[in-house]
């Protein structure tokens, strides 16, 4: 799996509320049978002012000027600031996907909604979680100078902003570990093989119904 | 030591063991698969060369993407137009074969949404810990297991360990108190609840929705409530075991059968929270204050009483909720302070794992039966949830009432509620759905939703228009 260890990078602000896995991958494009390809359609519907088709070439349509990843001074960016409840919705994976296709490595918000977080991890995406006075401060320093960029550093769990101040951040453990390992979780759930299997002997004693849905 | 709680138990009674980083090891009893986000985990399986733990505890059948129309469903899988839903609908079918997963295929008699199947064929079954790559697994709380969604990664987790890493969540009690007034359904008891604790009020809880009124619902009701825990941030909501649980089980093609039967039976009969358990966070609501809802927004939690006005941002003292309700307004393109039942709608879509089982189209048959869809209605659709739904209504002369009344009646599946398919909404109209999303965009491009329970879209088709449920007379 992808690592996450420290990310330097121009902010993106996304000032939205409740921002669904819908909006940032619609669902026409959840046709693919791949896990890359999807960064073109990132925030497709507010992105382009046409109706995106899945593979159609991106190149030609009208962008719409007003949504702020449109704007040239966020060309490049590598870290989104988002507000609460990020993720929120459907639980598919092509959202964390879009977001990594598309270059984003962090996302900082006042909060995230439960599966698109986890579906992160999985990603090599880090979710930065900050109070709400915060991320009002970053929007508008990000919004007073162009050019603003973070430096995220996952070990010393810190946010450095251009002026020097440094923000410091939660993360739980466990999550923290599996993203500067970069860990594959399945190898790493199969070194508890022996208990699964000790389990699962145990549960079907217990519930036997649950071993025999045959069906008639 | 205060009592146990539904999810302790739950949680208990499925716990492999605690990991060293906080995190535990919980067994999954039962998998199911869809076409949209399974290809990319056997993809992950085959790369790995990993074998699925145990494929009888999987189950799978495509549901996103399928067409809803005879003529495209007559030719099973090869009649689907569209090619790359084609394509991912004969994927799902491939790696079902090559993993040896059973598949209830598209021309199945039992195909349907999956969270309508499940509970229908009792292969959902009490005590269980479910998980599906979709976030509406919640609906099988309602059987009083332990259900959740899951993304792509878990997807191929869960195939290849059986095992899910998870954090234990809080606890969080709903009880809603006393009786619902007539015409106030389970959509409409979830709508409120959902307008009370807002789309994050459960983030980080699995909900027990309790109380009398919980109780009074059927189990399909209380599957539409469980269905949309997840908008209100919960990853799961159960209810506890009861008679009409047990019940409802019984004689199920999956279900178990004589010795075991009982010996299941009594087990099923602890699934319940104990007297003295303790939950982070009770949240009351008095079942006599809820009215039917619509939402007039793009969040489920923008919702107002049918008899209400749509509300005016300027009133929100909170900037970014303010920003959030403007924005809203914008897409659905209405005035603040307009009354609900003054917004013209242009489509109507009965279905959804939300409220696609017999017992909606009953209740929305009751209420075009005889009457006709008003002028300004361009379509619409009843789309069953499954295979059985759609015969069974058939035996009991649904259909027929449907389509006098000018409704489409189609083919099992997701069909207008994502809106992968053919059946979506033109950019700027408006649809009374009986679906759970109403994000921008959720039902087709521009598309503007408003949630309502079966009932109010099927009054909501006879007037163009929303009208309170209780004032309208049934047949
Ligand atoms: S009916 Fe809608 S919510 Fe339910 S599984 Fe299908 S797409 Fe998801």
């Amino acid at each position: 799996m992808k690592k996450f260890i420290s990310e330097g990078g121009l902010v993106l602000p996304l000032d939205r509320a409740n921002v669904d896995t819908d909006y940032i991958i619609p669902k026409q494009f959840l046709k693919s049978i791949k896990r890359t390809g999807f960064g073109k359609n990132l925030f497709d519907e507010a992105r382009y002012l046409d109706k995106g088709l899945p593979d159609a070439d991106c190149s030609g349509r009208p962008i719409n000027p007003d949504f702020v990843m449109n704007q040239s001074r966020y060309k490049g960016v590598s870290i989104l600031l988002a507000r609460e409840n990020f993720g929120c919705g459907s639980s598919r994976e092509h959202a964390p996907w879009a977001l990594d296709d598309y270059g984003f490595r962090c996302v900082i918000a006042p909060s995230f909604a439960d599966i698109f977080f986890n579906n992160c991890v999985k990603n090599g995406i880090l979710l930065i979680v900050l109070k709400d006075k915060i991320v009002d401060k970053l929007f508008s320093e990000t919004a007073a100078n162009e050019g603003y960029r973070l430096a995220v550093d996952l070990p010393s769990q810190t946010i450095t902003t251009p002026s020097g101040e440094t923000i410091a951040f939660e993360i739980e453990e466990s999550r923290k570990n599996i993203l500067l390992n970069g860990l594959d979780d399945i190898s790493l759930t199969l070194q508890n093989k022996e208990d699964i299997q000790a389990y699962e002997t145990g549960w079907q004693q217990k519930s036997p119904w649950l071993f025999s849905q045959l069906g008639s | 030591m205060a009592g146990l709680t539904l999810y302790d138990k739950l949680w208990e009674s499925h716990l492999v063991k605690n990991l060293e980083d906080g995190t535990s090891l919980i067994y999954i009893d039962l998998h199911f698969l869809h076409e949209v986000t399974s290809p990319q985990a056997f993809e992950g399986l085959r790369l790995a060369g990993r074998k699925p733990w145990r494929a009888g505890a999987n189950m799978a059948t495509p549901d996103h993407n399928v067409p809803t129309t005879k003529d495209e469903r007559s030719r099973g899988v090869e009649g689907i137009l569209d090619p790359t839903s084609k394509i991912q609908v004969k994927s799902l079918d491939s790696n079902c074969l090559e993993f040896g997963i059973s598949e209830f295929q598209i021309d199945d008699p039992r195909h349907g949404i999956v969270h309508v199947i499940g509970p229908e064929q009792g292969r959902t079954l009490p005590g269980m810990t479910i998980v599906c790559g979709d976030s509406h697994t919640s609906t099988h709380g309602a059987l009083g297991a332990l259900a959740h969604g899951i993304g792509t990664s878990e997807v191929e987790h869960v195939l290849a360990t059986q095992c899910l890493v998870q954090k234990k969540a809080k606890n969080m009690l709903i009880k809603v108190n006393g009786q619902l007034n007539p015409g106030v359904t389970a959509k409409d008891v979830v709508l409120a609840i959902i307008g009370h604790i807002g789309t994050a009020g459960g983030t980080g809880y699995t909900i027990e929705f309790g109380g009398e009124a919980i109780q009074s619902l059927s189990v399909e009701g209380r599957m539409t409530v469980c269905n949309m825990a997840i908008e209100a941030g919960a990853r799961a909501g159960i209810v506890a075991v009861d008679e009409k649980t047990i019940e409802y089980v019984k004689g199920r093609p999956f279900a178990p059968t004589g010795a075991t039967w009982d010996l299941a039976e009594a087990a099923w009969r602890d699934l319940v929270s104990d007297a003295d358990a303790v939950f982070d966070a009770v949240v009351e609501l008095e079942a006599s204050d809820i009215v039917p809802q619509v939402s007039w927004g793009t969040s489920p939690e923008m919702v107002a009483p049918v008899t209400g006005n749509v509300p005016d941002p300027a009133s929100m003292s909170n900037e970014s909720k303010r920003n959030n309700y403007q924005q809203a307004l914008k897409y659905m393109g209405l005035q603040a302070g307009v009354p609900i039942q003054s917004i013209q709608l242009d489509r109507v879509f009965i279905g959804s794992c939300t409220n696609s089982r017999i017992e909606d189209l009953r209740a929305a048959a009751a209420v075009v039966k005889g009457r006709k869809v008003a002028a300004n209605i361009k379509e619409a659709l009843v789309v069953p949830g499954s295979g059985l739904v759609k015969t069974q209504a058939e035996l009991e002369g649904l259909d027929k009432i449907f389509t006098e009344a000018g409704l489409q009646w189609r083919e099992p599946g997701c069909s207008m509620c994502l809106a992968m398919n053919a059946d979506q909404l033109g950019e700027g109209e408006h649809c009374a759905s009986t679906s759970n999303r109403n994000f921008e965009g959720r039902q087709g491009f521009g598309g503007r939703t408003h949630l309502v329970s079966p009932a109010m879209a099927a009054a909501a088709a006879v007037h163009g228009h929303f009208v309170d449920i209780r004032e309208v007379e049934l047949s």
